[in-house]
């Protein structure tokens, strides 16, 4: 009953996603995305690890022993974050410092064990680096959705320090929408943050709610599933 | 003769919500008038524009929950909402203040949690708290009381402040503005200053404060009414007030150059109004006497330490909030012993059964 290419790339995005479903890494997700620039910089390396993790991860998965295997993932994980730290800090040293220690805290992200756990312990090397690369994806969604929102909001501006991440010609990306001293400077703040996420959490659920067929034609659909997805790898 | 027989309830409460309101907004009549005559007619600008903002809200969301809107607005609680929302910010705040902070009260503090009667916190205090910590250049527009400028504003030029956000030609903030008292000793006792030194300048006046503590007695004597009228219990009041004026009396007798006076925490900034018209809020507060009791204390000290150790000059509305959080827990604490009962036990008798 594994579930099809198609089931993980929707379920990384949207149906299972690690920000606004699971709930997972809300610390960094809430602490970091007060600018977009920051959002994406968190994001990249977030999705990084997943990718690099769900790989080794699914690669040991038929060797590592059961009773040992979380602090083999952990150990994992450990020294993947450790080498895109220090990848950060030579090449995006400007934005490595913002980050902080944010960046070692990617370790303690629950959503990126999680799928280590949860998925790619149990799928093979190509599923679990697509799972892990559209978990990623989801996160970083989630964080430049909240990051745009949150930076719009408190300082008016998009893509505030972009030379941070693209170079010189990031300058240029910087949007303006209204003088920083009006800013609404609780989105800023953190219980700003812990609010804008609840209101996407809110729009994600109003989206299916949309989106759901009637209810008796969704029971149906459920009544079936375990007939059309036999394959078992 | 026949015995009409009736089945409960027997007794009809003299009290509906909307009734409870009104009386509340009536005794927050002679407080805002004292405003008004200290700092000009923006207090009454402000009213008006908090309590239109506050019903249009109100009827919004609540035609959004499809529900009977004007059976909804007949509560007045809306306006009530509007109207203390208003008293908190500053008389020349630019309109879009009240907007925004209306619009979290009302939406956000109130709808959001299920309207009227579920809110968790108070929600003119969530609004207040919301422009307060977002935009603090606004929120520090507190005009000089009437007797200090040269030349107060106009009613025509208030109107042209509040709607525009700027003042009028001629006019300064430095003239018409003002550090308040609280402000005022904040600033000082950090800068060393004692509190003799600091209340000799001219915003304190004969008793603690120009103009704020003639305000405090008015808004006292709508409290009076209240009391007397039976909407609110005499508890949170007196148990927000000692619990100021004990560690400030504890602290001033300490050290009368560094710590002001319990008058001056009494008497200043929201204290009297926070006591008896904010804290009294029947939705978010405690409401068994013992609760009511350390809920209106627990107000009343961090008011006091927020003021003192905090980084705000005035912190009625956070220490509201604070206690919101815990009233459900008070309450359950100090529930009080059903007649027949041993308290927390089954009754008397009940073995038997």
């Amino acid at each position: 009953m594994n579930p099809t290419l198609t089931d993980i790339i929707r379920d990384g995005l949207w149906h299972n996603n690690p920000g606004l479903v699971q709930l997972l890494g809300l610390c960094p997700l809430l602490a970091i995305s007060g600018t977009m620039v920051n959002a994406i910089g968190l994001g990249i390396a977030t999705t990084l690890t997943l990718l690099l993790s769900n790989v080794l991860v699914s690669l040991i998965r038929n060797h590592a022993r059961p009773e040992i295997r979380i602090p083999v993932y952990v150990l994992i994980i450990a020294s993947i974050v450790t080498a895109i730290e220090l990848a950060m800090n030579a090449w995006f040293h400007g934005l490595y410092l913002i980050l902080g220690i944010f960046i070692p805290l990617i370790v303690t992200n629950c959503a990126i064990i999680g799928r280590a756990e949860a998925f790619a312990s149990r799928n093979s090397v190509p599923r679990a680096a697509l799972d892990g690369l559209m978990m990623g994806l989801g996160f970083t969604g989630v964080l430049i959705a909240l990051g745009a929102l949150r930076e719009i909001l408190g300082q008016g501006t998009l893509m505030a320090n972009a030379h941070l991440l693209f170079g010189n010609w990031g300058h240029n990306l910087t949007l303006q929408f209204y003088p920083s001293e009006h800013g609404f400077l609780l989105a800023l703040l953190p219980p700003g943050a812990f609010m804008a996420m609840g209101l996407l959490i809110a729009a994600k659920n109003w989206i299916d709610s949309q989106l759901e067929p009637e209810p008796t034609a969704s029971r149906d659909e459920s009544t079936n599933e375990p007939d059309t997805a036999p394959d078992n790898a | 003769m026949r015995f009409r027989t009736e089945s409960s309830p027997h007794i009809i409460p003299a009290h509906s919500v909307g009734g409870v309101m009104q009386q509340v907004l009536l005794a927050l009549v002679p407080g805002t008038l004292a405003m008004t005559w200290f700092f000009g007619w923006g207090v009454l600008v402000n009213v008006l524009l908090g309590v239109l903002f506050a019903v249009a809200f109100e009827a919004a969301m609540v035609a959004a929950r499809k529900r009977p809107v004007m059976a909804t607005l007949a509560d007045n609680s809306a306006l009530v909402t509007g109207w203390l929302f208003a008293l908190a910010i500053p008389p020349l705040a630019p309109f879009w203040v009240t907007l925004i902070g209306i619009a979290f009260a009302i939406i956000v503090a109130k709808h959001l949690y299920g309207g009227l009667g579920y809110n968790p916190f108070n929600p003119a205090m969530v609004g207040y708290v919301v422009v307060l910590v977002s935009f603090p250049r606004e929120m520090a527009l507190w005009p000089a009381p009437d007797t200090l400028p040269e030349s107060p504003l106009t009613l025509l030029q208030t109107l042209q402040t509040v709607l525009t956000g700027s003042l009028p030609a001629a006019q300064e903030w430095d003239s018409v503005t003002r550090a308040t008292p609280l402000d005022a000793m904040r600033e000082g006792l950090v800068s060393g200053r004692t509190v003799d030194e600091i209340t000799a300048s001219p915003v304190f006046g004969s008793f603690t404060e120009t103009g704020w503590e003639w305000i405090g007695n008015f808004f006292l004597l709508g409290g009076l009414y209240l009391l007397f009228r039976r909407v609110i219990h005499w508890h949170i009041p007196v148990a927000v007030i000692l619990g100021v004026a004990i560690p400030a009396g504890f602290f001033w007798m300490l050290d009368p150059g560094s710590y002001a006076s319990p008058a001056f925490h009494v008497f200043s900034g929201a204290v009297i109004i926070g006591a008896f018209f904010i804290a009294t809020d029947p939705v978010s507060a405690s409401t068994t006497p013992l609760g009511r009791i350390l809920y209106g204390a627990g107000i009343g000290v961090l008011i006091f330490v927020i003021r003192t150790w905090g980084g705000y000059p005035d912190a009625v509305a956070f220490a509201v909030l604070l206690m919101n959080m815990v009233a459900p827990t008070l309450d359950h604490l100090t529930r009080p012993r059903i007649f027949g009962r041993t308290r927390g036990g089954p009754p008397p008798g009940d073995g038997h059964a």
